[in-house]
């Protein structure tokens, strides 16, 4: 059973439009429901427009279970790309196909010169990401970035093209912590629309990605879709939160996260069929914790500083600073193209003291690839 | 064990070390390292439990959780939260001392990420090799008397029942079953998670357990400091009770004249 078969039987266009509908009543017994027993229905609920009037609550309710499980902390990591080469044509992505961009991929020993200026300035946590190109960065040099970098940096997690549960289990014992898999949209139609050539433009064999990353035994899964590809955006956000359960339920040793992320301006020039307020997001991520009361969720700086400051409190618990979307952006900053423009700039530095200034505290290390039991990363000592 | 002969002194002891106060802190969930500082000072608490996966474990620095404690006054007590299975909570108390970090041990074998209950045939693998190597081991368990005692046997220094799970602050919802390890034990019984309020915290100690750990529930206060003070105060007012021998509790009054006066011949007939 992978999350395809769910999703096929789950009435998620129905959900949405149910939340369209959705009463003050309805969102009452969403918000008085106990977070475990939120159900599909609760969380529509929980999105709909009755709710937005209601988006004061939400937060009081999403800040009371989010201060419980996670504290008053929120972690921090950095997006490292290791290239900007891609197969596939995204209709959306400044790295697609066929676009007239400069194009880089690092070298080992450029990728370890990141890191180690990432880790100057704090991190300890860092998301590996590529465009999508089967030779240049394929599982071999996947596979010798974790390795060279997990002598650097205690985590990293990866956010590359899918691969086969085998390939996945490589890049596990390589020193990969994490899989992230954005889906993109999870509307079938939508996403054909958009993936026009590639490998990627198989839709089911990316929605079932994280489940084979999970049974080679990734112990972090990250979900997403981008909001604004497919409308209307409730449906996407109502697939991620199933996903997200999903796999929760099926991985119960992983943890689960997700990310909310809205598409940014970028070298392809495409504009949203959806647009996400800056509201409708802050009422997502509420409802997001109220049904996923142990999930991560993740905010990148792709969102304006004074905007993702004050989503923090209401249940953020992962974030990024100082990111460079561009491959080697650390060291030579704006030689190659980046996937995105970035739009919180402020450095890690700033960014922790806004958010000590919020009353959270940074967590730049919660996990060393020293503790997992593969060959990778561990000292000779031990 | 409660005191005998009238002594005054009603240290907690473990292994060879002893402690005037009963209450452990974990340092996580603080809104900063500061308050975390704060929160300890108040408490008067001398062991206080680190995550390993926290800490820098290459020691080259960094912004570190270690900075903020007063290791003169406080038993630095790391633990191997995060660890999934006995061989990574081995790997990693071999790390603590690897980096010269104390050889107390707090183990926490939690594969599951959202409820973090113990796992408890891993975590009785890794005390067994643990205590074998040298390590003061402190178990993280689920309130379970008969693992417990397997615990004890394996030369383990206490045992942390579980009142209820980590970070639920729901209080001692597993109060007969400790009974039961605490009636049981001859190592100190420490109630670790779940303890949410003074209140909490005074009733394990009044139940005989030897001292108990609070971490979510200073660290997510209004006024960590206050309520780590709140927390000490409770500890010591349960600790006194018990020793002090608490009245049974009566549900059904007392009937009011005696219902075998009959059996005394002096008593009048009718």
């Amino acid at each position: 059973m992978n999350f395809s078969d769910e999703l096929r039987a789950a009435p998620v266009r129905e959900a949405a439009a149910f939340a369209l509908g959705a009463t003050d009543a309805d969102v009452s017994r969403a918000l008085s429901r106990a977070a475990g027993d939120r159900d599909l229905w609760d969380f529509a609920a929980l999105l709909s427009p009755a709710a937005s009037a209601r988006i004061e609550e939400l937060a009081r309710a999403s800040r009371r279970l989010t201060e419980r499980r996670f504290g008053n902390t929120v972690h921090m990591y950095a997006p490292l790309y290791l290239s900007n080469e891609c197969l596939t044509t995204c209709t959306y992505c400044g790295f697609a196909k066929g676009l007239d961009i400069a194009r880089k991929t690092l070298s080992i020993a450029e990728a370890v010169r990141e890191a180690q200026v990432l880790r100057e300035r704090g991190f300890r946590h860092l998301l590996l990401l590529t465009g999508e190109h089967q030779k240049i960065t394929g599982v071999e040099y996947l596979e010798q970035a974790l390795r060279a970098l997990g002598r650097v940096i205690p985590q990293l997690s990866i956010e590359v093209q899918v691969w086969a549960e085998d390939e996945y289990r490589r890049l596990v014992a390589a020193g990969c912590d994490g899989v992230v898999v954005y889906q993109e949209t999870y509307d079938p139609d939508a996403y054909a629309d958009y993936h026009l050539a590639g490998k990627k433009r198989d839709y089911t064999w990316r929605l079932d990605a994280l489940d084979r990353a999970g049974r080679a035994g990734a112990r972090r899964l990250g979900v997403g879709a981008l909001l604004g590809l497919h409308d209307p955006w409730r449906e996407d956000a109502i697939a991620t939160a199933l996903h997200a359960r999903a796999l929760t339920k099926r991985f119960w040793r992983s943890e689960i996260s997700v990310s909310a992320p809205r598409i940014r301006p970028s070298a392809s020039g495409y504009t949203p069929r959806a647009i996400v307020s800056d509201r409708d997001l802050a009422q997502l991520v509420c409802a997001l914790r109220l049904f996923l009361p142990d999930a991560g969720i993740v905010m990148s700086s792709r969102e304006a500083a004074s905007f993702r400051d004050a989503l923090v409190p209401l249940g953020i618990t992962h974030t990024s600073a100082g990111s460079h979307t561009e491959p080697g952006g650390y060291t030579h900053p704006g030689e190659a193209e980046g996937q995105f423009e970035v739009n919180d700039t402020r450095t890690p530095a700033e960014v922790s003291q806004a958010l000590a200034a919020r009353g959270f505290d940074v967590v730049w290390k919660d996990w060393d690839a020293t503790m997992h039991a593969t060959d990778a990363a561990a000292p000779a000592s031990v | 064990m409660p005191a005998e002969g009238g002594t005054t002194d009603d240290h907690l002891v473990i292994a060879d070390r002893t402690f005037a106060s009963r209450l452990i802190i974990g340092t996580g969930k603080f809104s900063s390292g500061e308050a975390m500082r704060d929160a300890l000072d108040a408490s008067g608490t001398e062991m206080v439990t680190v995550a390993l996966r926290r800490v820098d474990l290459d020691a080259t620095g960094g912004p570190d959780i270690l900075t903020f404690l007063d290791r003169d006054r406080c038993l630095l007590l790391p633990n191997t939260s995060g660890a999934m299975n006995a061989e990574e909570a081995v790997r990693l108390a071999r790390l603590a001392r690897a980096m010269e970090l104390p050889t107390w041990i707090k183990l926490e074998v939690t594969p599951d990420p959202r409820y973090l209950l113990p796992d408890p045939v891993e975590t009785l693998k890794a005390a067994e090799t643990l205590v074998s190597e040298g390590f003061t081991v402190l178990p993280y368990i689920n309130a379970d008397p008969v693992l417990a005692k397997r615990l004890e046997e394996a030369g383990c220094a206490t045992v942390m029942p579980l009142g209820a799970w980590i970070g639920s602050n729901l209080g001692v919802r597993t109060r007969d079953a400790i009974r039961i390890i605490v009636e049981q034990a001859t190592i100190p019984v420490v109630v670790d998670a779940g303890l949410g309020a003074p209140s909490h915290a005074a009733e394990a100690m009044e139940l005989g357990v030897d001292a108990v750990l609070v971490n979510t529930a200073i660290a997510v206060a209004r006024d960590p400091a206050g309520m780590a003070a709140a927390f000490a105060g409770a500890v010591r007012a349960g600790r006194e009770a018990f020793r002090a021998g608490l009245a049974p509790a009566r549900s059904d009054a007392e009937a009011s004249s005696p219902l075998t006066g009959f059996l005394d011949p002096m008593a009048p007939v009718g």
